[in-house]
């Protein structure tokens, strides 16, 4: 079983059995977390660039230790300090990284659909590694990884996520995934922040929190961008947290074993107070964690792909 | 041309035994000593070794089990990117003189990986290698130590071993490729 593509460009475009491919991988991945020498050198001479055109730490740190722990070198590239600056297109900022012969490009744009752009126009295998308000396929995969390790299984399994659906790739990649696995997924927010047609991708919404998590397994809680509260798409942070902040007596009345997950970086006290944040219930940790096994299972079978011509 | 056994269950568990007197008289200190079977059939075979060990020497050797899939030298050009297993050595090994064993030495690519790593968890006092089969063809400076069996076959032959713990049989067998 190998993956079809050269990239991995979102959930949309992966099989059911292509990730549980990736998940199946990222197992033995994480074993080597344990052990003094954490790094094997399965991609050894592989050149790994990361491109990003917008800020991330945990997304970039765990690209760059996936590949460094693989035995790749990577190259950080910071479109802030580049000849992005001098107006340089994205397909030639791409077809340069091309002709120096990087194995891998990891992108993260703030158009969505960027990846997809970089990915038609260079032999390199391209990683979205978020485009948008469209895809983070990694992030997704990271967060089904945690959900069924600590589950079990993920077909039939409640999970609500909770937040800015409009505008979350991560939110995206979750439903993809979960839907693509025989997840029960349902969407929870602000009218405002819950596109119209969402019941299309076989999804259930709910504007009501207390309802939406009485009895879920998971609750995906997303950070509130808090820019967008400029566009006056809620009234308040005070009111978003009143209705859909993730808070102790919230929790009280949901399942004992509820599963609660954030992608980071939380605003505390807004979207999650810290004491669910740090409760025993929270996988908030382990996601990051298992983000950097997940990554590694996504370099090592790309590197074996299918197809690896333009 | 059809597949013919080269060993049977009886064969096989000789074998067994004369491996595991072969690694006893080559090591009369037992301390120190430890099996490492390399996934899946070696970890079989390492598991019988030391039972057939305990037997002669009342002596339980720790058993580990090595999944090489990380540190193949092939891996963007097989047919398919083997899922790995798990590497299981829940002992230290700095200082300890280890039997690698595996069911079948051919090229020693597969040797190579598991030595590369083992030094990656510790600095053994030694390496002895231990395989059921030698059919040949080597393309690495690698040689057993305790072979059970050797073949003369040709490249494209194919060897298949199987044990009763992963296929619910004990029988080698040879099969002419063209």
């Amino acid at each position: 079983m190998k993956l079809k593509n050269k990239d991995l460009l979102g959930l949309e475009y992966l099989s059911k059995d292509e990730i549980q491919l990736i998940l199946d991988t990222a197992v033995p991945f994480k074993k080597l977390f344990t052990r003094s020498i954490k790094k094997v050198p399965t991609l050894r001479g592989k050149t790994v660039v990361l491109l990003f055109y917008e800020p991330s730490t945990r997304t970039r740190v765990s690209f760059e230790l996936a590949a460094k722990r693989l035995s790749a070198d990577t190259v950080n590239i910071a479109t802030a300090s580049s000849s992005v600056q001098k107006g340089e297109s994205l397909i030639d900022t791409g077809k340069t990284l091309e002709a120096m012969k990087a194995d891998f490009v990891v992108i993260r744009h703030s158009m969505s659909g960027a990846a997809h752009v970089l990915a038609r126009n260079i032999s390199s295998s391209v990683i979205n590694a978020g485009d948008g308000s469209h895809e983070h396929p990694t992030q997704g995969l990271l967060d089904i990884f945690t959900i069924r390790e600590k589950k079990g299984k993920i077909e039939g399994l409640k999970v609500v996520i909770v937040g800015d659906i409009t505008h979350s790739r991560v939110a995206r990649s979750n439903i993809w995934g979960l839907t693509k696995l025989g997840a029960d997924v349902t969407v929870c927010g602000p009218s405002t922040l819950i596109p119209k047609d969402i019941q299309k991708t076989g999804v259930n919404v709910s504007y009501d929190i207390d309802t939406a998590i009485k009895d879920a397994d998971v609750i995906n809680v997303l950070r509130i961008q808090l820019e967008r509260q400029r566009e006056n798409l809620f009234p308040s942070l005070r009111e978003y947290t009143l209705l859909y902040g993730l808070n102790q007596y919230r929790i009280k009345k949901a399942r004992k074993d509820v599963l609660i997950l954030h992608p980071g970086p939380m605003n505390r006290g807004i979207e999650i107070t810290s004491d669910v944040a740090d409760s025993s219930q929270a996988v908030i940790n382990e996601q990051v964690t298992n983000g950097i096994a997940i990554r590694m299972a996504v370099l090592y079978l790309l590197a074996g792909a299918e197809n690896k011509t333009v | 041309m059809a597949k013919r056994t080269i060993m049977t269950e009886k064969e096989i568990s000789l074998s067994i035994e004369k491996i595991s007197g072969d690694i006893l008289k080559k090591n009369p200190d037992l301390k120190n000593l430890v099996l490492i079977g390399i996934v899946t059939r070696g970890v079989c075979l390492a598991n019988r070794l030391a039972k057939e060990i305990s037997k002669k020497k009342n002596i339980n050797l720790p058993v580990g089990s090595l999944d090489i899939t990380f540190y193949r030298d092939d891996v963007d050009s097989i047919a398919r990117q083997p899922l790995a297993k798990e590497t299981k050595i829940p002992f230290d090994l700095t200082s300890k003189k280890i039997i690698l064993v595996d069911d079948v030495l051919f090229t020693g690519r597969s040797i190579r990986a598991a030595l590369d790593e083992i030094m990656d968890f510790a600095r053994p006092k030694s390496v002895q290698l231990a395989v059921l089969i030698d059919r040949g063809h080597r393309e690495l400076p690698i040689q057993a130590d305790f072979v059970g069996k050797t073949i003369k076959t040709n490249y494209s032959d194919q060897i298949q071993v199987q044990l009763k713990e992963v296929d619910g049989v004990d029988r080698v067998t040879y099969e002419v490729k063209k």
